[in-house]
């Protein structure tokens, strides 16, 4: 009989090492899921694992799409260090989208032509305005109405998706598109600067590096994320040091809408340039996963971004070229994440045989 | 009238869902687990539903079918919160992910496909009063069902042993476990439980309401009813009124459009959602009142003997 015996202090290696179990368990249940849809694994994990890193052109559009990935789950990861739930980002996410690409749509109909310096910057910021407005009304609720922000949080994806649906479909939508819901293109002088010639990578992925920075020494070397972490950690003491919670809650709700709306903002800019109902794909549900998969950690968060944009690519190049459906890569992301949960038992408990004399509880 | 008696037909028939789900989460609750994994388990649940649905053209395999994948993911979920002690939160959302995620890659083959027609049921009798018999009468048989699983409850949680027990584990795990009772098996059966009537509020969502499978169909439905847990202060009619208000705010806008409100359609669809928002608000806004009737151990891990 197996038996969880609980750890004195939580096992470091175990926390590194249970992404790494975690993430061979799901290869394994992919390739018998491969076998099980008459594919050859090998060729299937192959796809998943290896082809998005075999040339530069892939490479760049594994970067691409992690750019996003990371620079969402920054935000999360200092919301659940904080112990607020903020599950709603992809809601977030979309205002920012909204919020960027209104305004770059606005300098387009207006026809006014700035210089990138200061066009990009300011769509970007519509975007982090975009996504922290969103995420107020989660923390006001909150706050002041004592509503969990899990539901608010979540409840406000499907308000938001309705709400990029109603500006495509009317007031935004491009009067010369043949009447397909979609806005305008953005004028070139709004788009972001391409990092890579000849890919699509675009500077989101330096910001992106910046900020993995910035939010390491905001959440290990400034007061204010020490004290988000005391909350998170315990409640009580931090209540008795006089951290105000309403404050915390407010400052981790600002920080992760603001970083989802700066996705957004880069997304909308960097890679699709219009507005259309499909903007999102669920990034901001899958930047959950890599916040957990990076250990809550700035540093894991970049790997874990990589590792998730490898599935997502890899579920692509599966769909064009085996034939396999494309909610496969849900599947495994899901897949990861509970699984990942599981491994993580072996951080606070180790595992022992009972033996039929030990005492029964 | 007509136009009346259907809009109230309609709600009843989107609020059973919502009441069911409702209904087996406040279970869940009660025992003490807060299971955010509600909308992946209704989604898988409703992709088997509508599977069994096509291919042996039962409703009642259909709902068997809903209720065990809904219970088959509960009980993953129960193993990894009761006895790997994971987070409750994040292993809530991880089935909803995987939920999603799954269901849509089950469900592949089946998005476009039609059930085989049926002949409406009908109260025999009743059915025939002019007003009350369309807007009442003319329903799904689960509908009448869900209202008596309501009673059942209530019965079940105030009236009976098992149910005593069952709210012991969920108020004070410590006192239940003292007194000998095995508060993990209780809570697992509880999950369980919870997982097959959500399984059944997915079923019928595909099979029933809908009736057909697209990817994302519970549409939050999984995250309203939980909300409504809330709304209910953890009361089992209350669940069931909240369900058909919801119903009634979802059938809503349909009846605005249909009525010739000009207003968008995309701003009426965010309705059920705002809703629930406002609704949360107003109700969670006294803490004590909450703190009085929330399970006093909702959401916090137990372990024996440490």
């Amino acid at each position: 009989m197996l038996k969880l015996e609980p750890r004195a202090q939580p096992s470091k290696l175990m926390s590194l090492a249970s992404p790494v179990l975690a993430l061979v368990l799901t290869a394994i249940i992919a390739a018998m899921l491969f076998a099980a849809l008459g594919k050859d694994p090998v060729k299937g994990l192959t796809m998943f694992f290896v082809e998005p890193w075999s040339n530069q052109r892939q490479i760049s559009e594994l970067l691409l799409k992690a750019t996003p990935l990371i620079v969402i789950a920054l935000g999360l990861a200092v919301c659940y260090r904080s112990n607020v739930w903020n599950i709603g980002a992809e809601g977030q996410y979309l205002l920012g989208i909204l919020g960027g690409g209104g305004v770059a749509l606005w300098l387009t109909t207006q026809g006014i032509v700035l210089p990138k310096v200061v066009a990009v910057p300011l769509v970007l910021l519509g975007g982090v305005l975009g996504g922290m407005a969103w995420a107020s009304i989660t923390a006001l609720l909150r706050d002041k109405f004592n509503a969990s922000e899990i539901l608010v949080s979540l409840m406000l994806v499907y308000v938001a998706q309705q709400l990029v649906n109603y500006m495509v479909f009317g007031p935004w939508k491009d009067p010369a598109g043949f009447g397909f819901p979609q806005t305008k293109n953005f004028d070139a002088s709004t788009w972001l600067p391409s990092l890579l010639g000849g890919t699509r990578l675009h500077i989101g992925f330096i910001v992106a590096l910046g900020l993995v920075a910035l939010i390491w020494v905001f959440m290990f070397r400034i007061y204010r994320g020490f004290q988000l972490q005391v909350g998170g950690l315990a409640p009580a003491a931090a209540r008795y040091a006089g951290f105000s919670a309403s404050t915390s809650l407010w400052t981790a709700l600002m920080i992760s809408g603001g970083l989802a709306g700066l996705a957004g903002g880069m997304e909308a800019i960097g890679t699709i340039r219009q507005i259309t109902p499909h903007v999102s794909a669920g990034l901001g549900f899958t930047a959950i996963i890599v916040c957990f998969v990076g250990r809550l950690h700035p540093v894991g968060i970049v790997f874990a971004g990589m590792l998730l944009s490898m599935m997502i690519i890899g579920g692509e190049l599966g769909q064009s070229r085996l034939g396999l459906p494309n909610a496969l890569t849900g599947v495994f992301q899901g897949l990861l994440l509970v699984l990942l949960l599981a491994c993580d038992t072996l951080i606070h408990y180790r595992i022992r045989l009972r033996s039929a004399l030990s005492p029964a509880h | 009238m007509d136009q009346i008696a259907l809009l109230i037909a309609a709600t009843l028939a989107s609020g059973t869902p919502l009441a069911i789900a409702g209904l087996g989460l406040l279970i869940n609750e009660k025992a003490g687990v807060l299971n955010l994994g509600a909308e992946g388990m209704m989604l898988v649940a409703a992709i088997a539903g509508f599977a069994a649905a096509f291919t042996t053209g039962s409703h009642t395999v259909a709902f068997v079918a809903g209720a065990a994948a809904g219970a088959a993911l509960a009980a993953c979920f129960g193993g990894l919160v009761i006895w790997l002690n994971t987070n409750q939160y994040a292993t809530g959302l991880a089935v909803s992910l995987f939920g999603y995620g799954f269901s849509a890659f089950v469900g592949v083959g089946y998005v476009g496909q039609k059930l085989a027609d049926r002949t409406p049921f009908e109260v025999p009798g009743l059915s025939q009063i002019p007003f009350v018999g369309p807007a009442l009468f003319k329903q799904h048989p689960m509908v009448y069902i869900a209202i008596v699983m309501i009673a059942a409850t209530v019965w079940f949680l105030y009236r009976s042993r098992a149910g005593l027990v069952l709210r012991a584990v969920g108020e004070s795990p410590e006192s239940a476990h003292a007194l000998g009772y095995k508060v993990r098996w209780i809570r697992l059966l509880a999950v369980v439980a919870g997982g097959a009537l959500c399984g059944v509020a997915g079923a019928f969502l595909s099979v029933v309401y809908a009736p057909l499978w697209v990817e994302g169909l519970v549409a939050g439905r999984g995250w309203i009813a939980l909300a409504l847990t809330t709304f209910a202060t953890w009361r089992p009619v209350r669940v069931l009124l909240g369900a058909y208000l919801f119903g009634g705010v979802t059938m809503a806008q349909f009846a605005l459009q249909g009525a010739g409100v000009n207003f968008s359609s995309q701003l009426l669809a965010m309705l059920p959602y705002v809703a629930t928002i406002v609704v949360l608000a107003i109700i969670s806004r006294n803490p004590t009142w909450i703190r009085i009737n929330m399970p006093a151990s909702l959401g916090k891990p137990f372990h024996p003997g440490s």
